[in-house]
């Protein structure tokens, strides 16, 4: 007889994750948590967001677990993040109070605050750099000694400038309505489940865990011609913003009593999109609207994607993929989709058996069809 | 920053949540409850349904059994024991009448359960209306309204194309009257089996969110017509090759020498039982 594969699990699964140490091992380097997070800033960002845990040291152990995969990576995460008891809900965060690090418009060349370009890779040419082949410590800090020389003489300003919104410059001329404060409390996906209709609060945690390539895809491919959002981008921004938490059993609030727990690095995108609204005497007007993005760490391409799908799911009666709820968010998950993808190496033979038998049954009893 | 996993995994407030849906299920047969689903340390689609529900119901004096496709070693049922044992050290079995507690993916045993068992089954496709209808928003108000015509027509028109139903295993069930179920994909030949049930039956869909539940001595049937009644898969004159059982579900095996067809217990602790029984009966009859 023959060898029958679900006999002998145990032993097999014991060589496999041991062949999968043995992978990850073999040629003796080990690569330092401290090196990941100082050169691998992209890979962490997109854990940390794919996970929607913000925390860079977890990100960095996760990565080298995962041996650099990605899904593997963000699946730790995830399963860690199920361990931990929620405690506290932050205060709501004013993306006004961001410590900007980069901030464009393509919508406006001056806009109020100025453009500030600070690190990109989108005006590189991407050519690989074989002196990195050899880079030498020595190298690194001469080349880290110049750049810093050039900052001897610039003055540091007293006080902290907050960036203004760039529609906050819009919203005066009167081009975007002033939208009431929706204050409700946000739905939380990760205590109860996505349902239908969505909640913006849970469409946008939704879209800002999803898998980037995922959200990438569909927010082109409503760009591109599945949906009809073609939205100009207002404001990118890349910055820190800080955290606070009330203070426990407080009977009133006041915010000097809130605790600083720490900042986050985030991603925020406001695209603008003109939208066809019929005014008062039920006439076609063009109006603009906001396509809102936002990510954990650096990730523009995500938060600008995400800033389309926010705006094509506002307007579900569109007859596009891409303007359907269910569609675009029960599908762009990581930790969903390639779990489920990767079910099908799991054997089968019992579904199959049974396939197998109606199949039979049927072509047993062919009754040719008139036609 | 080390740090050791609570028992059982999930933290106490979770594994609340998951009770609190679990009892609402079991109030509500075949009704799907939603609920938040924790990503666990196994994938999506690897039966994180069911683990959830093992995990929020096992207590220290619990014994386990983890059944994959009819097999206690295979694979995926051997990662399952391994990761409820690490994180609980409560003793697990093959033994299904040892068992407190079964978790199973797309079999019932063929011993019959007990009043002092549950079994949880791991469900990939929780709707039995998504072939008719994609969206969720649609399919939860036809639940509500007891429409159920999509799923009778899909029936009709395989009746209408092939001469008979020509479902394969997670052929769809009515429970108590009321809500029509996906009892997971078990085969045709297990349906039966959830009908009046002593055990109480928990079904765990982790990816998609839901859990329902089949109670102890309810009423479950299989989608049929009276002219076209409900069939089971046929075993008809086929017997195990190692224990020689027929009546059971059967895994099909090729000899890879003879190319022959041979049949085998897809229940493996159910086959491995009959031979025990076969070899003590023989050495009794030597030397009693």
């Amino acid at each position: 007889m023959g060898y029958v594969p679900v006999k002998g699990g145990t032993r097999a699964i014991e060589a496999s994750t041991q062949r999968l140490k043995y992978e990850r091992l073999k040629d003796e380097e080990i690569v330092e948590i401290k090196t990941i997070l100082s050169s691998m800033r992209g890979m962490i960002d997109q854990v940390m967001s794919e996970a929607s845990l913000y925390s860079p040291e977890l990100a960095a152990l996760a990565i080298k677990q995962a041996t650099g995969s990605m899904e593997e990576a963000v699946f730790l995460m995830r399963a860690h993040r199920s361990t931990l008891p929620r405690q506290y809900y932050s205060q709501t965060v004013e993306a006004e109070t961001m410590f900007v690090e980069r901030r464009i418009s393509a919508s406006f060349k001056d806009i109020p605050g100025g453009q500030l370009l600070g690190a990109t890779y989108d005006y590189t040419h991407r050519l690989l750099d074989f002196d990195l082949l050899e880079e030498q410590p020595n190298s690194v800090q001469s080349w880290l000694a110049e750049y810093k020389k050039q900052f001897k003489n610039v003055e540091t300003a007293q006080e902290l400038v907050y960036f203004p919104k760039v529609v906050d410059y819009l919203r005066q001329e009167g081009l975007f309505e002033t939208h009431e404060k929706n204050n409700a409390v946000p739905n939380d996906v990760t205590k109860k489940s996505l349902q239908f209709p969505s909640s913006r609060s849970a469409r946008l945690q939704i879209l800002t865990r999803g898998q980037t390539g995922a959200v990438t895809s569909l927010g082109y491919a409503s760009l591109r011609g599945y949906g009809q959002v073609h939205p100009t981008v207002g404001e990118v921004r890349v910055g820190r913003i800080p955290i606070y938490l009330e203070y426990p059993n407080a009977v009133e609030q006041d915010s000097d009593d809130e605790f600083y727990i720490g900042e986050i690095r985030v991603t925020e995108v406001e695209s603008f999109v003109p939208v066809k609204v019929k005014n008062d005497n039920n006439e076609d007007e063009l109006d603009f609207e906001i396509g809102y993005g936002a990510c954990y760490g650096q990730n523009e391409t995500k938060a600008i994607a995400m800033s389309i799908l926010d705006q094509c799911l506002e307007h579900t009666d569109v007859d596009f993929p891409t303007h359907d709820e269910e569609f675009v968010l029960l599908h762009i998950d990581s930790v969903e989709s390639t779990g489920f993808i990767s079910h099908l190496k799991m054997p089968h033979y019992v579904t199959f058996q049974s396939k197998l038998d109606s199949i039979r049954q049927v072509k047993k009893g062919v009754q040719p069809i008139e036609s | 920053m080390k740090a050791n996993t609570h028992f059982a995994f999930f933290d106490e407030g979770s594994k609340k949540e998951i009770r609190r849906a679990t009892l609402k299920a079991v109030a509500i047969p075949g009704y799907q409850v939603p609920f938040a689903s924790r990503e666990m340390p196994i994938a999506r689609g690897w039966g994180t349904g069911g683990l959830q529900l093992t995990l929020s119901l096992i207590g220290k004096q619990d014994v386990l059994k983890v059944i994959d496709q009819g097999a206690d070693e295979s694979v995926n049922a051997v990662s399952i024991k391994k990761l409820v044992q690490k994180t609980t050290g409560i003793k697990v079995t093959e033994q299904t009448e040892k068992a407190d507690l079964i978790q199973s993916r797309h079999r019932i045993p063929e011993v019959p359960l007990t009043k002092d068992q549950i079994l949880v089954l791991q469900v990939p496709m929780p709707e039995p209306l998504r072939a008719v209808e994609a969206r969720e928003y649609m399919t939860k108000r036809m639940h509500s309204e007891d429409d159920y015509s999509g799923v009778w027509l899909m029936l009709f028109e395989q009746i209408m194309k092939y001469g008979k139903t020509a479902t394969a295993a997670d052929h769809p069930v009515y429970v108590n009257g009321r809500y029509v179920m996906a009892p997971s994909p078990i085969p045709r030949f297990d349906n039966p089996k959830m009908h009046q049930s002593e055990a109480l039956i928990l079904l765990g869909a982790g990816r998609e969110k839901k859990i329902y539940a089949v109670p102890p001595h309810t009423d479950v049937a299989s989608l049929a017509f009276e002219d076209y009644p409900f069939q089971k898969e046929s075993f008809e004159g086929i017997h195990c090759h190692l224990c020689g059982a027929e009546g059971v579900f059967m895994d099909e095996l090729v000899d890879q020498e003879t190319g022959k067809t041979t049949h085998q217990c897809n229940d493996t602790s159910f086959c491995m039982e009959q031979l025990n029984k076969q070899q003590k009966a023989e050495v009794a009859s030597v030397y009693g």
